[in-house]
């Protein structure tokens, strides 16, 4: 018999497992394919305080074992998704979510926190401060340690549920914004973010997407993200949300070693809407081939 | 949507670097014509959405075109290969008050959801006649199944190697209809949204990364608001289509 129960910032999940933010709607796209209540939490669509359309199609382009896409926080906004977008996702899914969050400017962050609040589903807030895809927002306070620590601040002055910072690898040393986000007052990290990438169709001699950058993600990316949630175990106190290619049981096993306490499921779901069902339902059996019975003894265990 | 394995029971060319596909397997998921299938290919990340050409309560027929990687590993498939589809994707066109005489513009690889349409129109007893526009012969198909299903088919070819020399718009001219459906590159589209008198309704392509509406990766600005190709599309109504 293994449990595979973890806290996350004081928070009971049945296991670590997080459907990652953009590749998993508002939840109930997936619950039509399976009961999503067999999932540890889901992070829900970058939300921001006003709608959005995100970037120009072409918006996703294929690379080996991943994609690049340049979306660009395409979302209703924070009012929509509180009358429309959370009502949904509650009648299908009973366990603790985590409410994502966008902005361009600090005030921004504060402000959408601050309107979803109240919303007793969250659980925590996961502030994206690592979008590669918008201008003048998103990625820009997660590369300059000032920026990250502010707004951490602004929103852990407005919410008393945990918040938890997600950071880019885009960035010469994670660790040292992990260390500024910490200080502000962050409950937790989540890590890693897409990695800024480029595709040029030979065809026509240009970019594939519209943007011309965008954020590569899948299986390709995750030796730099388990590297990465190793140099912030080390660096920092906190517990971390790691993701970054998780695409098996194995995977979330491996990334907990390196010092996750739960783990996100991002691009394997676009290519397989059932890959978290299958990841949750496997992992019983990869802790047992592996001799682990409890989950919360492995995390950081590769120190 | 229904994932499934299934299983390729013949596969042939039927024109310049067009294959036709017939798979078995559970067909529950498919509710109308112009629906997509979304294929996972051994070596490539992302799924290929295809359009259905046809359908019955165990086989599906895919006719699609090599262009890329994706499609030429496709084409060299054997019978009885398998393959993971997500299946019954997408909106598809809507049939009823549509109109008893529609026409049907498909150009080049667009022409094959056209022809699940047309079956579906025939059997709602209206009389659809078929427009197809191709580059040259070598790119002709489909024609003499569109004829035998009973529609009354024109073909046009840029180089007037088959039927009318000239572009589907040329063949639409004079032509009595009081609906339209097409599918095909998005030049033809503008050329029909020129001259069309009547309602009708385009499908769109557009580069998909899960096409079942997570990622938001398709989406398009219409007049009533934001659409996902792989969702709400890809078969858009005229009325709402900004240009």
């Amino acid at each position: 018999m293994v449990t595979t129960k973890v806290r996350l910032c004081g928070v009971e999940m049945k296991n670590p497992v997080i459907p990652a933010s953009g590749t998993f709607g508002y939840g109930y796209e997936f619950a039509a394919l399976y009961d999503i209540n067999i999932l540890g939490s889901l992070s829900f669509k970058g939300t921001t305080l006003e709608p959005r359309f995100g970037n120009p199609t072409p918006r996703i382009a294929e690379c080996p074992a991943g994609l690049l896409n340049a979306v660009g926080l395409q979302n209703p906004g924070v009012e929509q998704v509180i009358a429309e977008e959370l009502p949904k996702l509650k009648s299908c899914f009973s366990g603790p979510v985590m409410a994502n969050v966008s902005g361009f400017s600090v005030e921004d962050y504060r402000a959408t926190v601050a309107r979803l609040d109240a919303e007793e589903e969250i659980a925590w807030f996961e502030v994206n401060i690592s979008c590669p895809n918008v201008h003048g927002g998103g990625m820009s306070f997660g590369t300059d340690p000032k920026a990250a620590a502010a707004v951490t601040a602004a929103v852990r002055a407005v919410t008393r549920k945990p918040v938890i910072m997600k950071l880019t690898p885009n960035v010469a040393d994670i660790a040292e914004i992990a260390k500024a986000c910490a200080g502000a007052g962050a409950d937790g990290l989540s890590l890693i973010n897409t990695l800024l990438g480029m595709r040029i169709d030979l065809r026509t001699g240009k970019p594939v997407l519209a943007n011309k950058m965008g954020g590569f993600s899948g299986p390709a990316v995750f030796p730099v993200a388990l590297r990465m949630v190793y140099q912030v175990y080390e660096a920092v106190d906190l517990p971390i949300v790691g993701m970054g290619g998780v695409s098996s049981a194995e995977d979330v096993i491996e990334m907990m070693l390196a010092g996750a306490t739960a783990v996100e499921v991002g691009a394997a779901n676009l290519r397989d809407p059932f890959a978290a069902k299958k990841i949750v339902e496997l992992l019983p059996a990869a802790m047992e081939k592996y001799g682990i019975t409890d989950l919360n003894k492995i995390i950081g265990g590769a120190h | 949507m229904k994932q499934g394995i299934y299983t390729i029971l013949r596969q042939e060319p039927i024109a310049e670097k067009v294959f036709r596909m017939v798979l078995e397997g559970d067909t529950s998921a498919i509710t109308a014509p112009g629906q997509f299938v979304n294929i996972l290919l051994e070596g490539k990340y992302l799924r290929r959405p295809i359009s259905i050409c046809d359908w019955n309560d165990r086989e599906l027929t895919l006719i699609y075109k090599v262009v890329g990687g994706g499609t030429e590993q496709m084409s060299r498939m054997q019978p009885g290969a398998c393959l993971d589809l997500l299946v019954g994707l997408g909106n598809g066109y809507r049939t009823e008050g549509c109109g008893a005489r529609p026409l049907l513009i498909g150009g080049g690889v667009g022409v094959p959801p056209l022809y699940g349409l047309c079956k579906k129109l025939i059997s709602e007893g209206k009389k659809p006649r078929v427009i197809l526009g191709f580059n040259s012969a070598q790119e002709v198909f489909l024609m003499e199944e569109f004829a035998a299903l009973g529609a009354a088919v024109a073909v046009t070819t840029a180089d007037g190697s088959v039927g009318l020399k000239g572009f589907v718009t040329d063949a639409m001219k004079g032509m009595d209809y009081d609906y339209f459906y097409t599918c095909g590159p998005e030049g033809m589209f503008r050329a029909i949204e020129k001259i069309a008198v009547t309602s009708g309704q385009f499908s769109f392509e557009e580069r998909m990364g899960c096409g079942f509406g997570a990622c938001m990766g398709c989406s398009c600005k219409t007049k009533y608001g934001y659409k996902r190709i792989c969702k709400e599309g890809p078969v858009l109504e005229r009325e709402e289509i900004i240009w």
